[in-house]
Parts: structure tokens; C-alpha cells; sequence
């Protein structure tokens, strides 16, 4: 394909760009050195007029790469929006990046101009455009569990035209929300609790045609890829179980939860040792016989205590808040109190927790003077001969201490995602995925693996039979702005196993969901890829002939792209990938590229730049990441910030694509150092590549070791972490890393 | 892409570019209609979100460039919805919208700002700073086109913009315009405002001068804001040493806002690292009526807390009040475990003002409740809430939330 492309250079020379730098200069640079066929300049090139230039080359002169030297790459993408199909356009910023930054007329100006041209031309000569990958496609969704999320994403999907398939564990529908007594109010009024509303939805799944619904099931195995995922289950009928397989499109993974093991609260609430301390849970129970009575003896219960975070926001237990117990009790006092005018509710708390539109039923129930809430620890639990329970408090309100007799002591125990197996505490799960760590000898030592438990999903997917988690087993987003970024491309969390929610948002969380399966599964079926990415038709391709079975990109692609041959070849599933290039920087082969992104681009723009053979300045190349470290350049150079001159600047789809070679290749070229911008990584990681930054420097700290046995300073290499708005702090970091380049000398490698 | 009809977003806020963009990348065509001459909403005035302290603009970045890249997204900036009729999948909305005065030409090169003559309190920064009579929102906005505020330009007899501009990207004569579109559903992101500070006359705002707002503060903090991240008190601009944050400045509250507007526990113990970042010296005191970290903010909390970065008190302030000779506020505060009154003098005072539904009182052709909030069930068939507008809450449930309302709008297209 190369032989029939032909790149124009277009040149803005205006907004400061013609009275900063020489343009002359730059059309020499195009044509003389880069023997660039076509090469013009234009003093407004995002008019309609500079664009009807360009868009004549195309048609009477077979321009089919587009170079614009111009602004940035973020600004007029409207204009210079050329069929991405059949041209590839690369955009050279000469406007913030060297105008707007940098003192005018000066040698040193030019010379980033005339490099951003070098490498931009270089970069698209060694790019095609990419021929999207379009596959048939299944267009039916696997909900995993078949509870109140379960229900709302089978039936949300099927009312925009898709099918679902619930497969349930339990030999019947709606999870916990069936054994509930009353809900608590949504909406105005707040003063009345709600009857359950999950039989409608039970209903609705059963009376549709486009859901069908395995009970008693389990998932034996899922493989593939989005749009074409295989699954096996295990669907018992009767004695004896059966294997079912079918394709679907995409995962939801809807597994809810389960309450918080009470018998771990024996010690101090007396739960398990008196029969009259019960959980939220069991209290529903309890209400849905008719009654509010004492377990111990079915007496009718006249006084209620409602003990808040009972084992939550305790590292001893559960560390976090479960959001719904505040709800939750108030709802159960609410119905102690209609049961029995007489009863009496007392609920002690360490903040009442009833954020949003629910503040209007905490007040509605505060008007109930029946219902005692007071902010409080509990200090002891004991059993009264009778059966009831002395329950003393530290009133903090009355800054004193009391004590209640109850009847019946409600423990307000928090949810547990079904992530976990049951009895594993949250507070001691392994990072990333939840297992067990086993010590493993080899000739080398004890080594440490962990051993992922396949426990609800079982994919046959290198990285792991589970989604991973966050932490305390949620599979949760990691994104504020991107709640459905998952780690498994195809396959998204809602509901409670996410992270601890109500009916109210878990039926939003699910609907939420739904779309984004369908969505996945629609630009799958176009060769696309999925958030953040999404449209890219680029896909990578493995050059497996020179594959060394080394390993590493199977290890370290965030989304669990490739598995294995028994060898250790890769085996890419495309569908899975999201773009970032980063089995492409983990390669030691570069045996993995995209037609227009890969490790020989990268190479070659290194290659072309003019490094100074002499000079007092070091001369330094960083490699930036595209959505924010790129953004941040434009920032400093919209506030006219004056940068170092002596940088020149390559974004990267992601840091996690930064090859090693391109190391030797800048410092063997004489480049005196090498600098690495991108997001901030750790337990805050800001990269929605999830580890792109992370790896990088992982790479960078072993091939420092290679540049100590070359006789060269490891520290000439440097990352640094910089968000989007840090933007004023660049000047600084560049003079930071320059003055240190200036201990070193200059690389002994420069002029040979 | 589809020939079915569009899915109207009103509000282009985070709420509203989530609906937008995931409904365009399911397949449909989408339309964003914005009030403000930017996208991005309340989320592009934060500094830092919480718990990640990580930039909002990160995200809005990405969002940003799906909409440029995405042909099924369309959006209109410094527009308003007129009116709207019709049932579901066949609305008729008519848009006014308002001129901007620079055309589609600008190329953002700042020309204009240079020349032109008249100032304005720059609303971006709730008129802590000013900006010329032509102005860009903020370095980030999007889109990249300047604007011009039409009640302080003085218009054609001074048109020195207009002669500097080289590209012809001014027009001082642009009149208001109207547009009819025809959509196959609605949804109604449009998100929040601060909530008045001055209708709380107790607790001093614009009376006493060194107590500012939560959004204020954001503004603040923020290295493109008004004190480019220097964290000042309005009277003096001297660096603050101590702080006091007052909880439920407005929610909670029935003379004010009812409901809880969930975030500002959170908000304020994200601002508390603010100060502690910059100054660990800084004695920051929190009053509040419950601390609310719902989830696995808990986290959060609990670092807070070890950290000390914020005393708290539970307790309901009372007034405050400014010391005439120093200008600091003084507070009076009932400490509720303390069962005791306190004065305190502190530099600067921080109200945790909440989220009030910009929607309140003017919705057109959706039906909201008392407090003001889009109603979640019982709307019209194809008309939905997504985000504040329906409920107070943070970012990403509202997102969850947003996401969602993508697929009830495509709903109400694809049964058709």
C-alpha cells in the first residue's frame, strides 16, 4: 500500500504561527529534506477556503496523507475531518507547542518547528489507514444472576429490541428484594412504606419472549470475545444436571450480594448467644409472618433497638458503609410502630446516613415521636432472665449514658459483594483478584502465586477466571466520569456486587449496564473499539513468527486480551482490545503493531529529528501521553508560558506502549535525555488504560540497569506523573530535568 | 448513522454528555442543547473530584473527544428550549438560541481579548476575577471559540475586536435565532446551580467578607482560577491559617432546601486536603449535622480523620459574624455532643452550600416536585430526568444515572 501514498503538507501561517517561525524554512524542510511532493502554506488554513486547497489535492493530485502544520490537534478537528477510511491526517502543532510557547524568530524555534514537521511526516509515512475489522455479531446478553438488577437489565434490554439470558442459582427469581416485608419510600410522599414491587418485575422477565431464564444454574465456562462470547452452564434439572452452551454478545455480571456473616458479631452484640438479637435481614422476616414477635418466644415485641454499622465502618469487619441500613431501619421502625401503637423504636447511630431525596423520609419519620434516634455507641449487650435484652448506650446527644430494655435487638449489618466466596472476609482480600496466595517452591525459591477463585463467571481468559476487584471485592469502576470502564471489555458489573447500593439504584445501575453491553456489542459488529478509544477501527497484529513465547504482553494487557497456547504464544482476541498499545511497548520482539501505530513509527520519528552534535543545552525527547499530558502543553502554550526550547515532545496512545528500543534508539542518536509524562498511577491511578503509566515505569526501572552497563547516568530516563491540570508546573519540571541532564555532560554517544 | 429520530439532551453538562455520547456510540443520533457558551457544566468548575483528587477535566477531555469524533453527536451551545409539544417519538422542541458574537471562523488566537477595552466579573470564577467583554470561558472549554458578553460590550461603536480579528470570526450584529427540531425522546440533564448563599442571612455571605462558598473554594484551588490555585481570603488576599467549613449551608433544611444534597460532606473533606496540601499548618474545623460518606468513601473519611486534616464538630452554627478591626468572621456554634455554645474566630469561613435543580420552577414540558427535582416515574412517555436534575448526588451516580436515561431514550426510538 505504501507505493501508492502521497503526502501533502499543509501549513498554517497564521494565528502567530508566520511571525514566529520562518515558513520558508519549513516548506525547505518538507521538500528539500523530506522530498515531500506536495507542500504548501496557508494563512487560514481552517477556512473553508484553506481546507478546499487540501481537499484538491486530494482529488486532482491523489493526496492521500494529510499533514497539517498548524494548531493543535485537540482544536478544528470539524475542518480538517478527511474520510478516516481512506486518508490518513496528521496533525503537526506549530501553534501552541512552538509559537505560543517559545520567543519568536529564534534558531531554537525553528528547529522545534522543523522537528515537529520531521516527525510528523515520518509518523505518517509509516501509517495507513486502518480497514475496520467488522464481524456478525450475537445479539443477546448473559445476565449473571437474577435478582432486582438481574431482572431490570434482561427487561431494559429487551425493550430496545435485544435478547437476555438470565441464569439465577436459586430455583426461583428476585434475589433478596423477594424477602422483603415493605420498601422504603423513592419518591413523594415519604410517610408511607412501600409494598414490594419485584413480583411485577419477576413477572415482566417470565411474560417476555425475548429473555429466557435458566434456574438452579450455574455458569460452567465462558470464552471468547465481545459480540461472540461461548457459554457453558450447568443447568440442573430435576436429580440430575445438564451442559447447555450458547453465544451471546456481551456480560452482565449481576450477582448482588450477601449479608454480612453475624455470627462473627457474637462477642459483643450477643448474636447467636441471645435469641432475640436478630440482623436487618432476618427482621424482615420476622415482619413478613404477620407479626413484629420475639423470636425467643413469639411474644409480641414491645420495644425495638436498632443498632446502626453493626460490624461496618469497622476495620474489624466490614471497613465501609453499606449506604442502604440507615434507610433500612428507619423503614423497620416504621413498621415496628404501625404493628403496635404501643411499641416503641430506638435507633442509635453514628451518623444517619439518608443522603438525597431520602432526608425527606428521615424527617417524615422523625415526626413519629415513637421512634427514638440518637447518636450513640453501644457500650454492652446482655439477656435479661426473660428474654429480653439490657442494651446500654453512650447517648452523645445527652452526653450521657442509658440504658434500654428491648425486646428484639436489630443488628444493622452491612452487604457483602457475591464476589467474594462465602466466609471470606473483605477486609483480607488479595488485591486485584480475589484468591488465595500459595507459596509455590522452584529452583529459584519460594515463590508466591495467587490462586483466583473461579466462582461465578469462569472465563477462559489467561489473566483469570473472575472480573477483577477493586478492593474488598467490588468489581467496581475505578472512574468517577466512566462508571462502566470494566477491566473485562463486553463484560460490566451493575447492581450490588459493585458496590454496596438500594433497589432504587441498582435498578438504574443495571438499566446503565444494559446499554453498555448493547453499545459494545454494536460497535464490536463494526470493528470498533469500546470506551475510551471508541470508534478506533486500529487493531494490533502480532508478527507471531519472531514471537520468543517471552510472555510479557499476555501478562501485562490491562483487559485480558490474549491468552495462550500451551507454548506461550499469544492468541489475540480482538474484540477484548481497547487500543493502548500496550502489549505493543511490552514486546521485545516488536512483533505487535497497528497500521498506524507501532514501535518502527515511533523509532523512525526518533531517527528523524536534528539532534544538535554540540551545545551546552541538553537536548531531550519526552514521550507524552495523548489524553492528558498533551492537553497540558496546549494549556501552557494557551497562556503563553515559555517552555524549555530544547524538548521535543511524541504522544504516545498511552504510556504503556513505550518500547524499551526506543531508548537505545534516542540515546544511541545522541539524545541527552529521555522523559516520560503521563498519568499518575498508584492506588489514585488516573490512567484509563488502568496501568499504562504504571508499566512504563516498571519498564523504565529495568532498563536503567542497561544503561549503567553502557556507562550511561540511569537518570537520564525519567517519568513523571502529571494530570491534565498541572499544566503550569511544566516549565518547571522541564528546567528540573535539563539542569540535571547538565550534571551529566553531554550523552557520550552524541556526533558518532 | 440511524434514520430514526434523535434523542434531545438538555443540559451539557457531565450528566448530559454521558446520555449524549453513550446513546451516539449504542448506534443513535443524539443532540445536546447547552445553556452556557461551553460543555461541561458544574464538573468543569471542580478543581478535584473526590475521593480520587484526580482532575475532572481528565474525564470531560475524553468526553470531549468522543463527541468530535462521533458524527451522531450534534450540540448547540448558548441555547435555550422555547417550547416543547408532541408525544413520544414525534416532540417538537423550539430552540431560542442566543448569539455568541463570534462565528464558527475563530480560531482561538486571543487577538480580540487584546485589544478590547471593557471588563467584566468573570462568572466562570463566581466574579472573583475579571475578564474582557470578549472572552474564552476557561483555557479548557470546549468548544474553542470565544464569546462575547452582550450586557457590557458596547457593541458596534467600538468594534476594535472586530478590526483585529483576522478572520472575520466577529459579528457584533448576530441576532437571536430559533431553531424547530424534531426528536423521538427527551431528556432533561440539566444539573444544578449553587445554591443562593445570600438567602441564609445568619450565616453572612455578602456581608461578611472572608466567608465564600464550596464552589468558590473549588475555583480557588484551582491552578486556573482566580488566585491561580492560592488559596485566599477575599479581604485582604492573605493566605489563610485557619478555616471553618459549615455543613448544610441550605440542605437539610426546610426553610431552604429540604433535601440532603449528598456530596458536600464529601466536598469539604476533599477541600480540607486543599489546605493541608498547601499549608499543613492550616486549622481547618468542620460543623456538621451528620458526616455523610455513603460506601466506600468511608475510606476517605477514615484517611481524613487519621490525617487530622479536619477537626469535626457536630454542631449547627448559629451566625457569623465579621470582627470589625481584622475582618475575620466570627462564629457562634451550638456544639450538640458538647452541649455547649462556642465562638469561634477563624480566617475564613466556607459554606457547604448545596445543589439546587436549575430546572426549579421553569420546566418546560417535564413535571417536577416540590423541591424542585425532575420526577423519576410519572413523566410523559419519552421524557426523562437524568443526573441532579432528578436527584441530588455525586458524579458517579449520576452517571450511572445518565447512562442509564441513554437507554430509556433509545427506548422510546427503537419501538417505533
Amino acid at each position: 500500500m505504501a507505493d501508492n501514498s502521497k503526502i501533502g503538507v499543509y501549513i498554517c501561517t497564521d494565528c502567530g504561527i508566520g511571525e514566529s517561525l520562518s515558513i520558508e524554512g519549513l516548506e525547505k524542510v518538507a521538500k528539500s529534506e523530506l522530498h515531500v511532493p506536495v507542500c504548501k502554506s496557508h494563512p487560514f488554513l481552517c477556512s473553508d477556503d484553506g481546507v478546499q486547497v487540501i481537499r484538491d489535492d486530494i482529488n486532482k493530485e491523489g493526496v492521500n496523507k494529510i499533514v497539517i502544520a498548524a494548531c493543535s490537534a485537540r482544536v478544528n478537528t470539524d475542518m480538517f475531518d478527511f474520510d478516516q477510511s481512506l486518508y490518513v491526517t496528521e496533525r503537526v502543532n506549530i501553534r501552541e507547542h512552538v509559537a505560543w510557547t517559545q520567543p519568536p524568530n529564534t534558531e531554537p524555534t525553528q528547529a522545534i518547528a522543523n522537528d515537529n514537521l520531521r516527525m510528523g511526516v515520518m509518523r505518517i509515512s509509516k501509517s495507513e489507514a486502518p480497514v475496520p475489522n467488522t464481524t456478525d455479531v450475537e445479539r443477546t446478553i448473559l445476565v449473571v444472576g437474577g435478582g432486582n438488577a438481574g431482572l431490570t437489565a434482561a427487561i431494559e434490554a429487551a425493550s430496545a429490541g435485544y435478547k437476555a439470558v438470565i441464569v439465577e442459582k436459586a430455583s426461583s427469581l428476585g434475589g433478596w428484594a423477594k424477602k422483603n416485608y415493605k420498601g422504603y419510600p423513592v419518591k413523594p410522599p415519604f410517610n408511607e412504606l412501600l409494598a414490594p414491587s419485584i413480583d411485577s418485575k419477576v413477572k415482566a422477565v417470565e411474560g417476555n419472549p425475548a429473555i429466557k431464564v435458566y434456574l438452579n444454574s450455574k455458569i460452567l465456562q465462558i470464552a471468547g470475545e465481545p459480540g461472540m462470547f461461548d457459554v457453558k452452564i450447568d443447568n440442573a434439572k430435576g436429580e440430575s444436571s445438564s451442559e447447555e452452551t450458547f453465544r451471546v454478545g456481551a456480560v452482565i455480571m449481576a450477582t448482588g450480594w450477601k449479608p454480612y456473616d453475624a455470627s462473627q458479631l457474637s462477642a459483643f452484640y450477643g448474636y447467636g448467644r441471645y435469641k432475640n438479637v436478630v440482623t436487618n435481614v432476618e427482621m424482615e422476616a420476622i415482619a413478613l409472618k404477620g407479626k413484629i414477635a420475639r423470636p425467643s418466644d413469639g411474644k409480641p415485641a414491645k420495644s425495638v433497638v436498632f443498632l446502626q454499622c453493626a460490624g461496618q465502618r469497622d476495620e474489624n469487619h466490614i471497613p465501609y458503609c453499606s449506604v442502604v441500613c440507615c434507610n433500612v431501619s428507619l423503614k423497620q421502625a416504621k413498621y415496628v410502630r404501625e404493628s403496635n401503637a404501643d411499641a416503641g423504636a430506638y435507633i442509635i447511630y453514628k451518623d444517619m446516613r439518608t443522603p438525597g431525596i431520602y432526608e425527606n423520609f428521615y424527617k417524615a419519620t422523625q415526626d413519629d415521636p415513637g421512634i427514638f434516634l440518637a447518636k450513640g455507641e453501644v457500650r454492652a449487650i446482655e439477656e435479661a432472665p426473660d428474654g429480653s435484652l439490657l442494651v446500654d448506650i453512650d447517648n452523645q446527644l445527652l452526653g450521657k449514658d442509658m440504658r434500654i430494655q428491648a425486646d428484639i435487638v436489630v443488628l444493622a449489618t452491612g452487604m457483602v459483594s457475591n464476589m467474594l466466596p462465602d466466609g471470606m472476609a473483605v477486609n483480607a482480600v488479595t488485591p486485584e483478584y480475589v484468591g488465595e496466595l500459595i507459596t509455590k517452591k522452584t529452583q529459584d525459591g519460594d515463590i508466591q502465586e495467587l490462586n483466583i477463585f473461579p466462582w461465578t463467571l469462569n472465563l477462559k481468559y489467561r489473566q483469570g477466571p473472575e472480573m477483577p476487584h477493586l478492593k474488598y471485592g467490588f468489581p467496581d469502576s475505578h472512574f468517577i466520569c466512566f462508571p462502566y470502564e470494566t477491566r473485562r471489555t463486553g463484560i460490566y458489573a451493575a447492581g450490588a456486587v459493585r458496590h454496596p447500593m438500594d433497589g432504587l439504584q441498582s435498578t438504574t445501575d443495571a438499566t446503565g449496564a444494559a446499554l453498555k453491553a448493547i453499545q459494545c456489542i454494536e460497535l464490536t459488529a463494526q470493528g470498533k473499539a469500546v470506551h475510551p478509544r471508541a470508534g478506533d477501527t486500529s487493531f494490533p497484529e502480532f508478527r507471531l513468527e519472531s514471537c520468543t513465547q517471552c510472555r510479557r504482553c499476555t501478562v501485562e494487557c490491562p483487559f485480558g486480551v490474549l491468552d495462550e497456547d500451551e507454548k506461550g504464544t499469544p492468541q489475540a482476541h480482538p474484540y477484548r482490545c481497547r487500543r493502548c498499545g500496550t502489549c505493543m511497548g511490552a514486546c521485545p520482539q516488536r512483533i505487535i503493531s497497528f497500521s498506524n501505530y507501532s514501535v518502527d513509527m515511533i523509532s523512525a520519528m526518533l531517527k528523524s529529528l536534528d539532534v544538535p552534535s554540540e551545545g551546552e543545552e541538553p537536548f531531550v525527547v519526552a514521550l507524552i501521553c495523548e489524553n492528558d499530558a498533551y492537553p497540558a502543553l496546549d494549556m501552557a502554550g494557551i497562556n503563553r508560558m515559555n517552555l524549555n526550547p530544547n524538548y521535543r515532545f511524541i504522544s504516545l496512545r498511552c504510556l504503556g506502549g513505550t518500547n524499551l528500543v526506543w531508548v537505545t534508539d534516542a540515546l544511541s542518536r545522541g539524545i541527552d535525555g529521555l522523559m516520560l509524562i503521563g498519568c499518575k498511577y498508584g492506588e489514585n491511578y488516573q490512567c484509563h488504560f488502568i496501568k499504562g503509566s504504571q508499566m512504563a515505569s516498571e519498564r523504565l526501572s529495568k532498563v536503567q540497569e542497561t544503561l549503567g552497563r553502557l556507562n550511561l547516568e540511569a537518570e537520564r530516563v525519567e517519568q513523571v506523573q502529571l494530570a491534565i491540570n498541572e499544566w503550569d508546573q511544566l516549565p518547571r519540571i522541564l528546567e528540573d530535568f535539563s539542569e540535571k541532564l547538565k550534571g551529566f555532560g553531554p550523552n557520550p554517544f552524541k556526533g558518532f | 448513522m440511524s434514520d430514526k429520530k434523535s434523542i434531545l439532551v438538555i443540559g451539557g453538562g457531565i450528566s448530559g454528555l454521558t446520555t449524549a455520547i453513550e446513546a451516539a456510540e449504542a448506534g443513535y443520533n443524539t443532540i445536546i442543547v447547552e445553556r452556557n457558551p461551553y460543555l461541561g457544566g458544574r464538573v468543569a468548575q471542580l478543581n478535584r473530584y473526590f475521593p480520587k483528587l484526580c482532575p475532572p477535566y481528565c474525564g470531560l477531555e475524553i468526553n470531549f473527544k468522543r463527541i468530535r469524533q462521533n458524527p451522531n453527536i450534534k450540540f448547540y451551545t448558548m441555547a435555550e428550549v422555547d417550547n416543547v409539544s408532541g408525544t413520544e417519538g414525534n416532540f417538537s422542541v423550539s430552540l431560542k438560541l442566543n448569539p455568541r458574537f463570534v462565528n464558527a471562523k475563530c480560531t482561538g488566537c486571543n487577538k480580540c481579548v487584546e485589544v478590547c477595552p471593557v471588563e467584566r466579573p468573570n462568572s466562570f470564577n463566581f466574579g472573583m476575577d475579571k475578564t474582557k467583554a470578549i472572552y474564552r470561558p476557561h483555557e479548557m472549554s470546549f468548544p474553542v471559540k470565544y464569546v462575547i458578553d452582550s450586557t457590557v460590550c458596547p457593541g458596534t461603536q467600538c468594534s476594535k475586536c472586530v478590526a483585529a480579528c483576522k478572520y472575520n470570526a466577529i459579528d457584533l450584529n448576530m441576532k437571536p435565532e430559533t431553531l424547530q427540531l424534531n426528536v423521538g425522546s427527551i431528556v432533561y440533564a440539566t444539573g444544578w446551580n449553587p445554591y443562593d448563599a445570600t438567602k441564609m442571612d445568619n450565616l453572612g455571605y455578602g456581608k461578611v467578607k472572608n466567608v465564600i462558598t464550596n464552589m468558590m473554594m473549588e475555583r480557588m484551588a484551582a491552578p486556573n482560577g482566580p488566585t491561580k490555585g492560592k488559596i485566599l481570603r477575599p479581604s485582604d488576599s492573605k493566605a489563610v491559617k485557619s478555616v471553618a467549613f459549615v455543613q448544610c449551608a441550605g440542605s437539610r433544611d426546610e426553610n431552604h432546601m429540604a433535601h440532603c444534597s449528598s456530596i458536600c460532606c464529601m466536598a469539604t473533606l476533599k477541600q480540607a486536603t486543599y489546605l493541608r496540601e498547601r499549608d499543613p499548618e492550616i486549622k481547618a474545623v468542620m460543623y456538621y449535622i451528620d458526616v455523610r460518606a455513603p460506601g466506600k468513601y468511608e475510606d476517605f473519611l477514615k484517611k481524613i480523620q487519621a490525617d487530622n486534616t479536619v477537626e469535626m464538630i457536630k454542631g449547627k452554627v448559629a451566625k457569623i459574624e465579621q470582627d470589625s478591626a481584622t475582618e475575620d468572621p466570627i462564629l457562634t456554634v451550638e456544639d450538640v455532643l458538647g452541649g455547649k455554645k462556642i465562638t469561634q474566630q477563624v480566617d475564613m469561613v466556607v459554606l457547604a452550600t448545596g445543589m439546587e435543580p436549575s430546572i426549579k420552577g421553569k420546566g418546560i414540558g417535564v413535571k417536577l416536585d416540590d423541591n424542585g427535582f425532575v420526577i423519576g416515574d410519572g413523566q410523559g412517555a419519552g421524557v426523562y430526568g437524568a443526573g441532579v436534575a432528578k436527584n441530588p448526588n455525586d458524579v458517579m451516580t449520576s452517571l450511572q444515572d445518565a447512562t442509564a436515561m441513554a437507554l430509556k431514550g433509545i427506548q422510546s426510538i427503537a419501538r417505533r
